[in-house]
């Protein structure tokens, strides 16, 4: 069992790598791309731990029983508290809404450091595109912040 | 836990680490698969962006660094360790309260030099590298070196100045995993020019 913070920090660290990298490259390069690494590292990571949490469960139904498998038990393994919210239109997009979101807690309570919230979703974001990938689901996940540490998480499934 | 069962034959002694079975700590504890697999991805792409496994080995140091003066903070607020007296003492702090905190496992002190400046970590386990396997084209790789970093992140905050190196490393074939800790030289706190 490791401990919460340990990860907290080396997330920290990851995306002040990521950032730090990519600038001293190229400085035209637009920001968009160290999000893409970020994203790219957390669908690795997102794959392999689905499947190692889905092991001993039962197949799932439909597309909103695996969503909501992510909001309760792959929330609660990855970060102890489940999603507060979910919304869906039943058409396919779904707003996972967490209102502690633990990566932003101690960033601010408000909407200072706003611009800087996205580089800490992306790597979450990447997970749950991850997580859904290896479970036959191919979607776009996005993150908006309004006022942190709450922030949604959009996930919609791309029907082919 | 038995953990749980000491804590009966040695009463006074083991007061000492009783922060970590309180009911709350369970709040702080996680899967460690996803850390473990974070810091896989993050060693990937290290050995993505550079080339050779020495500037990977070096990054790895830095961001350690960077972590463990954070990490010294937490770690102090949460666990009710005073100062340690001497080096033997942060030895054991080190290993049975640090490293039980913050992965869990209980690595043994060994091999102290005879002066007393250098002793050895022996991990039976390291949970940064299950799953791992080390590709042949990466001999020089030293998968773990974050955990130097934060080593010595941690200890200069403390005013110590260490050097920390893996001696055996269970990645390269060794059978346990082994830190070397050398202290070099306490760090006196710098009062800023001016400042009188």
């Amino acid at each position: 069992m490791a401990d919460k913070s340990l990860f907290e920090f080396l997330h920290m660290e990851m995306v002040a790598y990521v950032y730090q990298h990519q600038n001293g490259d190229n400085n035209n390069q637009e920001r968009g791309s160290s999000l893409t690494t970020l994203e790219g590292m957390g669908f690795r990571v997102g794959q392999g731990l689905i499947e190692r949490f889905t092991k001993d469960t039962p197949s799932f139904k439909d597309d909103l029983d695996v969503v909501k498998f992510l909001c309760k038990d792959l929330w609660i393994n990855l970060f102890r508290k489940q999603i507060d919210n979910l919304r869906t239109n039943h058409q396919g997009t779904y707003v996972l809404q967490d209102n502690k979101f633990s990566l932003l807690t101690q960033f601010s309570n408000s909407k200072q450091y706003m611009e800087e919230a996205p580089k800490y979703l992306a790597y979450t974001c990447g997970m749950v595109r991850g997580a859904l990938s290896n479970l036959s689901i191919d979607s776009v996940v996005t993150a908006e912040v309004s006022v942190m540490p709450a922030c949604k998480f959009q996930v919609v499934i791309q029907r082919s | 836990m038995s953990r749980q069962g000491n804590r009966g034959t040695e009463g006074k002694k083991m007061l000492w680490y009783l922060p970590f079975i309180s009911p709350s700590a369970s709040m702080h504890l996680m899967n460690s698969e996803l850390f473990t697999l974070t810091y896989g991805a993050l060693v990937t792409q290290l050995c993505k962006d550079y080339e050779n496994d020495e500037e990977v080995n070096k990054q790895l140091d830095k961001m350690g660094y960077n972590m463990g003066v954070r990490l010294i903070e937490d770690f102090l607020a949460r666990s009710s360790v005073g100062r340690c007296h001497d080096f033997r003492e942060t030895a054991d702090v080190i290993a049975k309260v640090a490293f039980k905190m913050y992965l869990g496992i209980t690595p043994s002190v060994t091999n102290w030099s005879p002066a007393g400046d250098e002793f050895s970590l022996i991990l039976e386990s390291n949970p940064l590298v299950d799953f791992v396997e080390l590709p042949d084209n990466h001999n020089g790789l030293i998968y773990s070196n974050l955990l130097c970093g934060v080593l010595r992140g941690a200890l200069e905050m403390v005013q110590m100045a260490v050097d920390v190196k893996f001696a055996q490393d269970t990645l390269r074939g060794d059978n346990v995993t082994e830190i070397r800790m050398k202290f070099i030289k306490r760090i006196e706190e710098n009062i800023p020019v001016g400042d009188e």
